[in-house]
């Protein structure tokens, strides 16, 4: 028999201990399930680490995984973080790309900062109108966000497919023969590239520069703004919102633009930073955006842990690339990381209740209890009651 | 009509069950669950988990092929049933938020998790099937113009989907138990005070509802295609939870509304197929999401006043002693 009993006040150090403690769990359950599918958890896990760390480059290519995970992560941070369910950044994110790809080969002659900051534009505005449609709907009609924005993952898929493969776009490359064969994007200029920062051996992508930096300032927003002070109104009491003449719906609105736009500027530095070209395939495989809602969960939607969340998620991603065969088939990182929400999300009931765990009594360990006489009790109250 | 648009319809028709029948198993599934209180957003992955292990049995067992997809539709309910499991224990005993457990769920088992993982540690992605449902000639109807293919010549999953709401309805509105499991989504507290278990109800039809949803998968590997690809039902689990919410919790409307998804699903294949009309293959491909979102906007349009349908005590936690 397991009983919770609710925590009057929460001790600081399980604030601590009980992400820390679920971490170790996922990392002995996931063992066990390599173990049991006959793979040797240990080298595992070793080869995770130098594939995402210890091996030269290894660290640079962990930014790189990091980078769109971070974008998506804080998408779904601050829209989940007010109770906006918000799981459309991986079609946020494609749109952005296909914006920022756009403007980037539209305007391929302006100088590069202006090229840039055009193509951050771009994906922002793309990532932030495609998400403004769900937006509106669940502001004004009360449409599940849900399962729209999950829909418009799908239409957004087909779009970017339909520019690349199926139509004689501006985004698809019909300069040789081979190109109308095999179908592919247009290769942005190299002024279009974003510039990284290079640190000693450590190659930092300009986007995760631009990412990290989003982090704090949503933070700021969240913690120390009117706008964010609203917004946490509206998510613990939408009721307590509209008495306080909080306007509910422009909020909710606003919000989903905001989670939107964060994913476009993802895509945008998917197409500025690595692939310079609109990759449909490339960015459907990814599926950024899906892992985005567990690097955010993992963080507990505040945008700087999301940082450090999208780290490790990034280094597992990274890992999967790097080790995928048959030691480590692609399905891992999904699983791996599936372990881990579901031990943390788990896990946060210990820091709310008090948790205890005993044998269940059994039946003869009761005292029998003398009959009271058939007389005393009426005979209505043992029958069911009527329904 | 002439001849040759009558076997269009009819052709059309015949689709739609094809496609919309894993829409009912699961949504059924996922109508059970969250009448009793439980959103579970994982259905896409315990969907993909049944196709999985239905293909997988099906390509290593051998015998009768009766026998083979009974064995495999039994694996893939235990699969997915057990994906389901978890997702109980999480929000109902350890009751965290069921949104964020049912999308741990999808990605656990999903295009990138676990399914994925199974198919290609079996190597399961190059092969062809080798067992699959087929139609039944029932009664030796199949020939008769119009509803011969339509009501005599379908599988016998098809059957037992429409057995499926025929139970699912009796036994909502008909029986005690039913009429208990709705008590039980609606208002846990009252369902508690007159004496019902809330906690068994809802880890029961969570789990009911992985289980039908492994059945509806298990039609992707075992009918619908031949083979497994990673992803393979394509969102098929969204619709069917879409599908929940604008059938308005019943099942009766629920199997209008996956024929109708299966027909958009379908759609655009006949047609192309048939050179009627040239029109991107991406617009049909976006077509049945499309439609999910409008149908969802009509309903919410009908609905802003009064939550038509929708169980009261849906998505929450059920605590004793606790508001």
């Amino acid at each position: 028999m397991i009983r919770f009993a609710a925590r009057e006040k929460v001790p600081r150090w399980l604030n601590y201990a009980v992400p820390l403690g679920s971490v170790i769990l996922a990392v002995i359950v996931a063992g066990i399930f390599l173990a049991a599918t006959g793979h040797n958890p240990l080298t595992t896990y070793k080869n995770i680490i130098q594939a995402s760390i210890t091996q030269p480059g290894a660290f640079s290519s962990t930014l790189v995984s990091m980078t769109p995970l971070l974008f998506t992560g804080l998408a779904a941070a601050v829209a989940f973080r007010m109770r906006i369910w918000n799981i459309g950044s991986e079609g946020q994110l494609y749109m952005g790309a296909v914006g920022a790809s756009g403007v980037g080969l539209l305007l391929h002659n302006l100088p590069g900062p202006v090229l840039i900051v055009a193509m951050m534009a771009g994906g922002i505005a793309a990532g932030t109108l495609w998400a403004a449609v769900p937006g509106a709907l669940r502001a004004y009609l009360n449409t599940n966000e849900i399962l729209t924005t999950l829909m418009l993952n799908y239409v957004a898929a087909n779009i970017m497919y339909y520019l690349i493969f199926d139509s004689n776009s501006y985004w698809r490359d019909l300069t040789s023969p081979s190109a109308r064969v095999f179908p592919q994007g247009k290769n942005l200029a190299s002024t279009a590239n974003w510039p990284p920062l290079q640190l000693g051996s450590v190659t930092i992508p300009f986007g995760l520069l631009l990412a990290a930096g989003f982090a704090v300032l949503l933070w700021g927003v969240i913690r120390s703004t009117k706008y964010g002070f609203e917004m946490r109104v509206v998510a613990d009491s939408p009721p307590a919102a509209r008495y306080a003449g909080i306007k509910t719906r422009r909020k909710i609105l606003s919000l989903m633009a905001l989670s939107g736009g964060i994913a476009g500027l993802g895509g945008a530095s998917q197409v500025g930073d690595f692939s310079h070209v609109l990759d449909p395939r490339g960015l459907e495989q990814a599926g950024f955006g899906y892992t985005g809602i567990v690097v955010a969960a993992l963080g507990r939607y505040n945008p700087v842990a999301v940082v450090v969340t999208s780290f490790f998620i990034g280094m597992l991603v990274n890992a999967g690339y790097a080790l995928q065969g048959p030691g480590f088939p692609i399905g891992v990182t999904g699983t791996m990381e599936g372990i881990l929400l579901f031990c943390v999300l788990g896990s946060e009931i210990f820091t709310r209740y008090h948790v205890t765990i005993r044998a269940p009594r059994r039946a003869t360990a009761i005292r029998p209890v003398p009959k009271p006489p058939a007389a005393v009790l009426p005979a209505s109250a043992h029958e069911e009651v009527p329904s | 009509m002439t001849g040759i648009n009558a076997n269009i319809g009819i052709s059309i028709i015949v689709s739609a069950i094809l496609y919309g029948t894993p829409l009912v198993f699961a949504g059924i599934g996922e109508l059970f669950a969250e009448r009793s209180g439980v959103l579970n957003l994982g259905v896409e992955g315990m969907m993909l988990m049944g196709a999985v292990t239905a293909f997988l049995v099906s390509q290593r067992l051998h015998g009768p092929n009766a026998l083979v997809l009974l064995v495999a539709v039994a694996v893939a309910i235990l699969a997915s049933t057990a994906m389901a499991a978890i997702h109980a224990f999480v929000t109902i005993t350890l009751r965290a938020n069921q949104i964020v457990s049912g999308l741990t769920l999808t990605i656990f088992a999903g295009v990138i998790g676990l399914s994925s993982y199974i198919g290609e540690s079996n190597n399961l992605g190059a092969i062809a099937g080798k067992h699959q449902f087929s139609e039944l000639n029932v009664f030796g109807l199949a020939h008769l113009p119009v509803i011969g293919p339509i009501l005599f010549h379908q599988s016998a999953m098809v059957y037992l989907s429409w057995l499926l709401v025929i139970l699912a309805v009796l036994y909502l509105y008909r029986t005690r138990v039913g009429l208990h499991l709705r008590s039980v989504g609606e208002s846990p507290r009252s369902a508690d005070a007159m004496g019902i278990n809330v906690t068994r109800y809802r880890y029961i039809h969570t789990l009911l509802g992985g289980a039908l949803a492994g059945m509806g998968g298990s039609l992707f590997t075992l009918q619908i295609a031949t083979n497994w690809i990673d992803g393979i039902t394509a969102g098929a689990g969204w619709i069917a939870i879409a599908l929940v919410i604008y059938s308005f919790w019943r099942p009766e409307l629920l199997i209008i509304g996956a024929y109708l998804f299966g027909a958009f699903t379908s759609f655009g294949f006949d047609l192309q197929a048939r050179g009627v009309i040239s029109i991107p293959s991406e617009f049909w491909s976006a077509l049945p999401y499309l439609m999910t979102i409008i149908a969802l906007v009509l309903v919410s349009l009908g609905s802003i006043r009064r939550r038509l349908g929708t169980p009261a005590g849906l998505g929450i936690p059920y605590v004793r002693g606790e508001s």
